[in-house]
């Protein structure tokens, strides 16, 4: 108890040291003023001596479960593995989104329509990081390749949004094989700053290529998607792109949950827990890291072409390394590989913010403090990836039956 | 010819700092495999640090090139403070995890630190004092080199002829190269790896804090958001370089400050980090180990 | 399928026609910009000076006898968000929008104001399109656009200054390009000089040598920047440096005070354009009194714009008679009002007719308008 006191006191006064020229002092060369602000030292002071307290509290706690060898079932996480509740809780979920447009107004739909282009965009790099574990730090580019096939089509030769919307996954799928070759041989590290670098470089693209991208100015009034030719107002068309919304995020999670459990989704997370040992049992590894790839970016290019449906203007600026970051948040903090955990991590991180307007400027410290934290104390993130398991049930049980 | 010349030593200049913040990444990487993705951001607060020392110091009535070494030293203390304190809370608990949960832990960690500065300090630029005199007898030459250039151009100079002697030649530099090569070996011949890996941060960081300043008073204006690109940039150079690899990284950091003057100066500047990049994947595709590293052999 | 969307239409649209009718007791000023995020200090001066207005107004009786009322959203000057600020605004049922401030937000929103029949005032989107297109009947601004600094910037340089090289830099930015290119264009229509060198800096980039070499190997004397203060602040700097005498000349985004503080010595002689300088007019000094008395500050980036932008929206309200949409419009452009730009009305377009730009020089440390 003691030794824990004498420790949150010296780490407060190394933080007071640590933060005091950024936090305390102000400088003004042209007015010749430095501003001292004495007072946030104070609170620097009771606040890191409150979370060093919790700091060895909650890591105390980390260790004590190890030791334990209890690898956190919750409650919700067993809830979870309940087959028929998860059934039942689905058929809810779906229910009360359906619902949604028609209890709120456009703006909440709104809203939910950016949250859940977040979820598709989380589900896509889930693939990659989350179940094949190649960090993908450029995704954003797919995103811009689909938003850009589907305003660049629409602007030049008027196709509408249906025709476009499997278009715009292909192209970020082609995309992703065109960046998965060179990087095959890369290791996790490498491929992390490769695909940094090939997000900006899509960003670059698409400022300087004016004649083709129009530059900076973007392209403004994009097709909003039709339906039969039928002229639509703002709040009819934004329920619309709800609805079309919801379709395709079921669509995801039907399709990443069955690839999750085909014998390429066990192959990626072979590969993702010991590459040597995944391929010394026979797994063609180009092939399934650059299968994880594309899959990935095919769901990203699909909801970009739906993202330049909805804002009817696209520029560059959309597309920055802080929205990549954002989703990978996305899928750290829902939890790698888990559906559910991602579906959630995307409500949180988006509607959050929204919601919490007041606070918005906190917004990013907030995350990159969740990220460190989430790591350290819950790396499996909110709700943990559940494996799936294969029982073996005994013969005479079946017979039985039969 | 002169025009060569020119775009040769703007590259050079550029390259050096890219270098010196590319030690840091590369010390790190070399002995925990970890990408230290807020460095950039170390760079940053010793530029800051710098900024406000410096501040304080030609508000009170002083100036000149004396003015600048305090900064820089203040700069490395605090930056070094930095770094040593994020080791201890965003990478020690980690070690051992998985080798992506370090990784995003650091992404985190670089943006909480640029928010931080952000909150606490400013959004907007900074103007940093102008520290560095013009030499009398860099007047014949200044219009294609210039006394800062000359400045940064020494310090690197000088700060690598003593890293490399602290390397090589001191008891501690042999327990670094020791811990790099075997880290479980190190342990048993009676290392303090903890501490040798705090060590490694604390230099790391103080070789960015001393390239913050030295950038901070060349361009005159410091801004929270600086240490994201130039961390990209010095991390290309360590990748470029062969990460893990001390003179990789000090080769890598030339090699792409003449890739992005020269592309500048010769194609066009609008694609200058495309160049920067598609070197990047260039060599790696060629030599997936980078130029001076050594490809490891997965051994199971 | 049809009638479902139909039903559910009509369920919409219910909902949204309560919230107007309940609401018919108050004007309902909009605004939307930057009010967090790092492009905040361009938005909230206009927010501020909006509220200034409303309230001074609402304490003289309101308008037509209603009170007005304030919706402020975010929108970071991000399309996505814009578009979110836009919807949430005609739902709450705005009878007109002050903003927003960036051209690609305001871009991105003018569609759904558009369709809502909401007139719309931007204090600062300069991008010509959005009035030169004729696309969007609904939108005005107080603020002149950016053709129209460049063709001053270029008169200037060619014609004032004798230039006949120049080389042309932006910052890839909309704005930033946007002004290059006009620039470019209008040296290229006036035949008189040429346009040497035409490219993009990476903003933040550590230095741009490189660049201000090659410029000074095509022998150019003069500068156009296109783009903002900071990457403005590290060429003049670096030109200096390297013993360069080409003129800089450049737009409103680098007459900013922080380009002063920053560049220093080194911005002495540059030109940019900029508004009018406005301090002599009367009631431009006391916008100004009223924001200093308020938050004990100077206002920034679009105080004066945003206010005369709330002034004439609130003006036509008045003149119309109510809010209805064709006679806003209308009364915005018959009926001139008084403002901190001016005495400005609207053209047919939605361009506002008295405003304008001058050049100026930096001189001791300080702007100085030249004409």
């Amino acid at each position: 108890m003691m030794k824990d006191f004498k420790q949150s006191i010296l780490v407060s006064i190394w933080f007071v040291f640590l933060t005091f020229p950024l936090m305390a002092v102000r400088v003004n060369t042209t007015e010749q003023v430095v501003e001292w602000r004495w007072m946030s030292m104070v609170w620097v002071a009771i606040a890191t001596f409150s979370l060093s307290y919790a700091w060895r509290y909650l890591l105390a706690r980390k260790q004590a479960k190890k030791n334990e060898e209890d690898i956190s079932h919750g409650k919700l996480q067993l809830l979870m593995e309940d087959m028929g509740f998860r059934y039942k809780a689905m058929g809810l979920l779906l229910l009360l989104a359906l619902i949604f447009p028609l209890v709120f107004d456009t703006y909440q739909n709104t809203i939910m329509i950016s949250a859940l282009i977040y979820v598709v965009l989380g589900l896509g790099l889930n693939i990659s990081v989350g179940l094949a574990g190649l960090l993908d730090l450029g995704y954003v580019a797919f995103f811009a390749v689909g938003a850009y096939s589907y305003a660049l089509l629409n602007h030049h030769f008027g196709i509408g949004f249906w025709s476009i919307l499997p278009v715009g996954g292909i192209f970020g799928c082609l995309f992703g094989v065109i960046l998965g070759f060179p990087i095959l041989r890369l290791r996790g590290d490498y491929l992390a700053i490769v695909t940094l670098g090939f997000g900006m470089i899509i960003k670059v693209v698409l400022e300087n290529w004016s004649d083709f991208t129009f530059g900076p100015s973007g392209i403004a009034n994009i097709d909003k998607p039709g339906l039969f030719g039928m002229d639509m107002n703002i709040d009819s068309s934004t329920t619309y792109i709800y609805y079309i919304m919801i379709a395709l995020v079921v669509f995801t999670i039907l399709i990443t949950n069955r690839l999750k459990n085909s014998r390429i989704g066990r192959a990626w997370i072979a590969l993702r827990e010991d590459e040597i040992a995944c391929v010394a049992m026979g797994i063609d590894m180009a092939r399934t890291k650059l299968s994880a790839y594309a899959l990935g970016a095919f769901w990203a290019g699909m909801v970009g072409v739906l993202f330049a449906a909805k804002t009817t203007f696209i520029n560059p600026a959309s597309f920055t390394f802080m929205e990549s970051a954002i989703i990978l948040s996305i899928v750290v903090l829902g939890g790698m590989g888990s559906i559910l955990g991602v579906i959630l991590g995307a409500f949180i991180l988006i509607l959050l913010p929204e919601y919490l307007r007041a606070f918005s400027e906190y917004r990013m410290l907030a995350f990159g403090a969740a990220m460190v934290l989430m790591m350290i104390f819950r790396p499996q993130g909110i709700i943990s990836n559940i494996r799936t398991k294969y029982e073996y049930k005994k013969l005479t049980e079946e017979t039985e039956h039969g | 010819m002169d025009y060569f010349l020119e775009l040769f030593l703007g590259g050079l200049t550029r390259g050096s700092i890219y270098a010196l913040i590319a030690l840091g990444y590369t010390m790190v990487y070399g002995i925990i495999q970890l990408i230290n993705f807020a460095h950039g951001e170390i760079y940053m607060i010793g530029a800051f640090v710098g900024l406000i020392v410096a501040g304080i110091c030609t508000i009170y009535g002083f100036s000149g090139i004396s003015v600048l070494i305090l900064a820089a030293i203040a700069a490395i203390i605090w930056a070094s403070a930095y770094g040593y304190t994020l080791e201890k809370i965003a990478y020690r608990p980690l070690r051992g995890a998985p080798r992506l949960s370090p990784l995003i832990s650091a992404i985190g960690m670089s943006i909480f630190l640029q928010n931080y500065v952000l909150l606490a300090q400013t959004s907007d630029f900074l103007p940093f004092p102008n520290l560095i005199p013009d030499f009398e007898f860099m007047e014949p030459v200044a219009y294609f080199i210039g006394s800062p250039e000359l400045v940064i151009l020494v310090t690197t100079f000088v700060t690598m002829i003593l890293l490399t002697l602290l390397i090589k030649k001191t008891k501690v530099g042999k327990a670094m190269r020791a811990t790099q090569q075997d880290m479980s070996m190190a342990r048993l011949v009676g290392i303090n790896v903890d501490r040798i890996i705090s060590l490694t941060f604390v230099i790391g960081s103080a070789l960015a804090a001393i390239g913050g300043v030295l950038v901070a008073s060349y361009i005159g204006q410091v801004n929270f958001y600086i240490g994201f690109l130039a961390g990209v940039k010095a991390f290309t150079a360590a990748v470029l370089g062969g990460i893990g690899s001390i003179p990789g990284a000090v080769l890598g950091g030339l090699v792409l400050g003449w890739t992005e003057s020269f592309a500048a100066g010769y194609v066009s500047s609008d694609y200058e980090d495309v160049f920067a990049f598609g070197l990047l994947v260039l060599i790696l595709i060629l030599r997936p180990a980078g130029i001076l590293g050594k490809a490891r052999k997965q051994k199971v | 399928m049809k009638k479902i969307t139909v039903l559910l239409t009509s369920v919409v649209l219910s909902f949204g026609l309560a919230t107007a009718g309940f609401a018919a007791d108050t004007i309902k000023l909009g605004v939307a910009g930057p009010h967090s995020g790092d492009l905040a200090p361009y938005g909230i001066p206009a927010m501020r000076a909006a509220q200034l207005v409303v309230k001074k107004i609402n304490a003289a009786g309101g308008v037509l006898g209603k009170q007005v009322e304030l919706l402020i959203q975010d929108d970071q000057c991000k399309p996505e968000m814009a578009t979110n600020a836009a919807t949430k605004l005609v739902t709450d049922g705005a009878d007109v929008v002050l903003g927003h401030i960036c051209s690609g937000a305001t871009k991105a929103a003018l569609g759904i104001y558009k369709d809502a029949k909401i007139p719309v005032m931007s204090p600062s989107a300069t991008n010509p399109p959005l009035t030169q297109s004729g696309d969007y009947p609904n939108f005005f601004r107080t603020i002149a656009s950016d053709d129209m600094q460049a063709r001053l910037a270029i008169n200037f340089t060619i014609n004032d200054l004798g230039k006949k090289k120049i080389a042309v830099l932006h910052d890839k930015g909309d704005y930033g390009k946007g002004f290059a290119e006009f620039a470019k264009q209008f040296i290229e229509d006036s035949g008189k000089a040429e346009v040497v060198l035409f490219e993009g800096v990476t903003p933040g980039a550590m230095d741009y040598s490189s660049i201000i070499q090659k410029v000074r190997r095509e022998n150019a004397d003069a500068l156009i920047w296109g783009g903002y203060h900071p990457e403005a602040s590290k060429i003049v700097s670096q030109m200096k440096r390297k013993r360069m005498k080409a003129v800089f000349v450049s737009d409103d985004g680098v007459k900013d005070d922080s380009f002063l503080k920053v560049a220093g010595e080194a911005a002495e002689g540059a030109y940019m354009t900029g508004p009018r300088d406005l301090s002599k007019n009367e009631l431009n000094k006391a916008a100004y009194e009223e924001f200093k008395a308020e938050y004990g500050t100077d206002p920034g980036a679009f105080y004066q714009e945003g206010y005369s932008a709330a002034l004439a929206l609130l003006n036509a309200i008045e003149q119309a008679g109510g809010t209805d949409y064709d006679k806003v419009v209308e009364a915005l452009h018959t009926k001139y009002v008084e403002t901190p730009v001016g005495d400005i009305k609207f053209d047919s377009k939605g361009d506002a007719e008295g405003v304008g730009f001058s050049v100026y020089v930096v001189e001791n440390g300080a702007f100085k308008e030249l004409k």
